[in-house]
């Protein structure tokens, strides 16, 4: 076992320090260093995007990011998408349109999906199924999702509107 | 197709477990922490068949970190019996020997030892210090293979039963049935078209999302303390206690939330070695599985070798079947193909008909149930068929079907005569869809039709509910929640007391703090736990009524509930103002419920898929596909079609890419998700559903279960869809590619 060392990142906008092995992904210091256990673990390979967290504005599988890559980074997991006690239009849209089953991915969508409309406000259907092909779902055979994500960006624009 | 009027039942309410699982709040198996925790590892056998001659742990249990080995030898050593593992009997050597290999591997992936050390990574690297001597031994990974004479056999003490009896003779065949009905030879003689096709059908895996994990404590008091991801916490507290040899109450199992089972985590692999760990280290032990490890070490659902032959009449009667199922069972008996045998012909009223089945041990992972497990390989067989006589006889492809519905009265090839069942309407309304008669809008395109029928389940669920003095109630269950059941449970008991749903706050509890309660799982947890709070609920209102008359100072009898209020004569009071006076009358309400329902009903559903087949490449793109399914009575409209889009899309996945490619030594060589390839959200349309309701009488709110009968059609659908797309009929699944391009040449040839 290598000694570990000192990582200094922004956590959900909250300064955060951690000590991590070399050898540890990302995912399993969120998990089991944070105790951040909303970002889920479905493959570890980076294949079924349950893990998926933001990292500096983008999107990656936190399963193949070192725990040491988060050093000077800003990391945004499920925990840091609502707005204190509100929910985001996309978790609200979720609940509406029962877009979940399980739920084990649906942290993982949720993530997704915030940062296509942080960059996209009004995707097609044809981009928001693009986007999310990373992220596997076995219940629902999608069409809630997409359909909670069109209706999620909807709502983004009222609000703007 | 109203059934009745109902004020909760039929509504969309949010779910109840909602803002947990949208903020990450949840707690799943894998999240369950707690002090002391040591981490455990599972070592599997690299071959399909191996005899273990021995396993020699000293050098791995000297690594740094390494708290305990256990093996086979650790585990108790009693005769055999006969246990319930939740879906029919096993011996418990199978069961035992399925969670660590004992003597010999059977396939790979086996488990063969575990490891509990300080880290995940250090209890890892102690397995690969682990020095096991196989001999290895020839595999056999086929149905038909594995029934031939000169097959490697499995298990020397495995006698086939056939016809319900044992024969004493030693093969792979641990079972073969026949169902008969009529006279399958008059049948045929008076049929005017017959056909008759083989088929195989891959091994495929559930798929869910969250790996299977757990975690142990055998506790200083003697007790076993569990807490993992399960279908059924009952399942796994009975499991584990045989496993162990101790009596079931002394295994308490609470159960988190669950990342998707689809029947494949009723089996118990981990808890019985966790608590071993536990036991030996006097810490507690959590397991979680790799991807890996859930695809090579937990039950997929049976490939199978299948031959249908159907005949008819020119006037479009069906006079007479055969069906001969051979399904893989993997390394212990139980492949399901009982289920397959009631299923295959079972949306078909027909006279003469002969079913033969085969449960055949093969060196795969022992196989698990499967979303209506058993069914969809045999209508893929039926359901194409089907379509080839209705073509033969020119006769559209639902109007044969319809010719031939199964309907009140028919009577199955296994024995049961069917009640009130909605096959006819379920066709009726794919007939009506407009998908069915709207454009294919271009080239090398084609519509086909499938039905499927599952039988559901009952067995037993038991319920509590205590009022609030608020007006609220807390409804406690058993039922692990894999889709939104908390919710169609809750509403059931709203609906009999009279308040919102929201007003219902229901919570799955721990095996010592409700009765039993079998599986989530046989489409039954709608029906049978529902009807469970459906009975507490009513054991509220009673107790209430009495209150109220006590207040009123008049007769129980008298008092009526209408919508949330109790009345009598002219007095009326809310639920919640009753509610409020409880501690003044009598001190708290609480009510039960226990239920064994027999009146379970059967639910049909139906596809109509167009598909586009690419003829360069034999890729098949979904354009549009529409699912139809009897719920009985759908509880909340919203999840009930999210079953059926789920259960479609995992047909769908099914149909055309997935499988358990297997070399041939016996190792699967895709056994990750990103060559296992499942349908991502870019494979697919939306999936538009269409929910019929002919109400079950055998349950208060009519309700069928809609978990299971809708992965049943796809791969007949598309089969068809496939056939009018590019004029070739596919006699195997995966319907992938190269296997498309295959019969493409083929016919050209």
């Amino acid at each position: 076992m290598s000694g570990k060392m000192r990582i200094q990142t922004t956590i959900n906008g909250e300064p955060q320090e951690f000590l991590c092995e070399p050898r540890q992904s990302l995912l399993e210091c969120l998990r089991d260093t944070l105790g951040l256990t909303g970002t889920k673990e479905g493959c570890n390979d980076g294949n079924c995007g349950a893990c998926t967290v933001i990292m500096d504005d983008r999107i990656v599988t936190s399963c193949l990011v070192l725990g040491v890559e988060a050093e000077g980074c800003r990391v945004t997991t499920i925990e840091g998408i609502a707005k204190g006690s509100e929910l985001h239009p996309l978790q609200q849209s979720f609940l509406e349109n029962a877009a979940l089953q399980c739920g084990i991915c649906t942290p993982g969508f949720i993530v997704a999906a915030k940062a296509l409309l942080d960059q996209e406000a009004h995707p097609s259907e044809e981009q928001i199924r693009l986007w999310l092909a990373n992220n596997l779902c076995r219940c629902t055979g999608y069409d809630k999702i997409i359909r909670a994500v069109e209706q999620a960006a909807a709502a983004g624009s009222e609000v703007k509107a | 197709m109203k059934t009745q009027e109902y004020t909760v039942v039929g509504t969309r309410p949010i779910r109840h477990d909602g803002a947990d699982k949208v903020t990450g709040r949840a707690q799943y198996g894998a999240d369950f922490q707690m002090a002391g925790l040591l981490h455990g590892h599972i070592l599997r056998s690299p071959h399909a068949h191996a005899q273990i001659r021995s396993i020699d742990t000293s050098k791995a249990a000297k690594l740094p970190g390494v708290k305990a080995i256990i093996t086979a030898d650790d585990f108790p050593q009693g005769p055999d019996r006969m246990v319930d593992l939740g879906e029919g009997d096993t011996p418990l050597s199978y069961a035992r020997g399925n969670v660590l290999a004992k003597g010999k591997a059977l396939y790979r992936g086996h488990a063969v030892a575990g490891i509990a050390a300080i880290s995940a990574h250090v209890a890892e690297e102690a397995a690969g210090l682990i020095e096991v001597d196989y001999e290895v031994l020839p595999c056999v990974l086929t149905a038909p293979e594995a029934m031939r004479e000169d097959a490697p056999v499995l298990h020397a003490d495995l006698k086939t039963k056939e016809f319900g009896e044992q024969t004493g003779r030693t093969s792979n065949i641990a079972e073969h049935f026949r169902h008969e009905m009529g006279n399958i030879e008059t049948g045929f003689a008076e049929a005017d078209v017959i056909v008759e096709r083989e088929f195989h059908t891959a091994t495929v895996h559930q798929g869910y999302i969250e790996p299977h994990n757990t975690t142990a404590l055998w506790n200083n008091d003697g007790r076993i303390l569990i807490w993992c991801s399960t279908q059924g916490s009952f399942v796994v507290r009975d499991v584990t206690a045989c496993i162990l040899d101790v009596p079931v109450s002394q295994v308490k199992v609470t159960p988190m939330e669950i990342g998707g089972g689809f029947g494949g985590k009723i089996p118990v692999y981990l808890e019985p070695v966790a608590a071993m760990l536990s036991r030996k280290t006097g810490k507690p032990v959590k397991i979680v599985m790799s991807r890996k490890d859930v695809f090579e070490g937990t039950g997929p659902t049976p490939g199978s070798y299948i031959k249908v032959k159907i005949g008819s009449r020119k006037d479009g009667r069906i006079t007479a079947a055969q069906a001969y199922l051979a399904y893989e069972a993997g390394a212990y008996p139980g492949a399901m193909v009982g289920p397959g045998g009631m299923c295959v012909f079972a949306a078909y009223d027909i006279a003469n008909v002969v079913i033969d089945g085969f449960d055949v041990v093969v060196n795969k992972p022992s196989t698990a149930a499967y979303r209506a497990p058993g069914a969809t390989n045999a209508a893929f067989a039926t359901e194409t068929v089907v379509d080839e006589i209705a073509e033969k006889l020119g006769i559209d492809p639902l109007e044969f079907r319809l010719k031939n519905a199964a309907k009140e009265g028919t009577r199955r090839a296994d024995g049961p005569k069917y009640r009130r069942i909605g096959c006819v309407e379920v066709i009726e309304a794919m007939k009506n869809h407009p998908h069915y008669s709207a454009p294919l809008g271009g080239p090398n395109r084609g519509r086909g039709v499938a039905v499927g029928f599952w039988f559901n389940i009952g067995l037993p669920s038991s319920c509590t509910i205590s009022v609030n003095a608020d007006g609220t109630v807390n409804l406690v269950e058993g039922s692990t929640d894999i889709g939104g059941t908390r919710t169609s449970i809750a509403m059931q008991a709203a609906e009999v007391l009279g308040i919102s749903a929201a007003d219902v706050h229901p919570t799955v509890v721990d095996t010592d703090s409700v009765g039993f309660t079998a599986v989530t799982g046989g489409s039954r947890t709608t029906f049978a736990t529902g009807w469970a709070a459906y009975e507490a609920a009513q054991d509220i209102v009673r107790q209430m009524k009495e209150r109220a008359a006590k207040l009123w100072e008049t007769e129980a009898a008298s008092v009526e509930l209408e919508r949330g209020l109790f009345r009598s004569g002219d007095k009326a009071m809310s639920f919640a103002d009753l509610a409020a006076k409880l501690e003044s009358t009598g001190g708290p309400v609480v009510g039960r419920g226990a239920v064994n329902p027999r009146g379970v009903g059967g639910s049909f559903s139906g596809n109509i898929v167009d598909v586009e087949v690419d003829p360069e490449t034999g890729k098949v793109t979904i354009l549009r596909f529409t699912a139809v399914q009897d719920a009985g009575k759908a509880i909340h409209p919203s999840y009930v079609e999210g079953q059926m889009q789920g259960g479609s899309v995992q047909g769908i996945g099914w149909a055309l890419n997935e499988e358990y490619y297997m070399n041939r030594d016996g190792a699967m060589t895709n056994s990750s998700l990103l060559d296992y390839r499942m349908p991502t959200a870019l494979d697919l349309p939306m999936i538009d559903t269409v929910i019929v309701e002919v109400a079950n009488p055998g349950h208060p709110f009519g309700v069928r279960g809609v978990g299971e009968a809708n992965i049943i059609p796809p791969p007949g659908a598309i089969a068809n869809a496939i056939y009018r797309a590019a004029g070739v009929r596919m006699n195997r699944l995966p319907m992938n590619p190269p296997a498309i391009m295959q019969a493409i040449w083929n016919q050209r040839d």
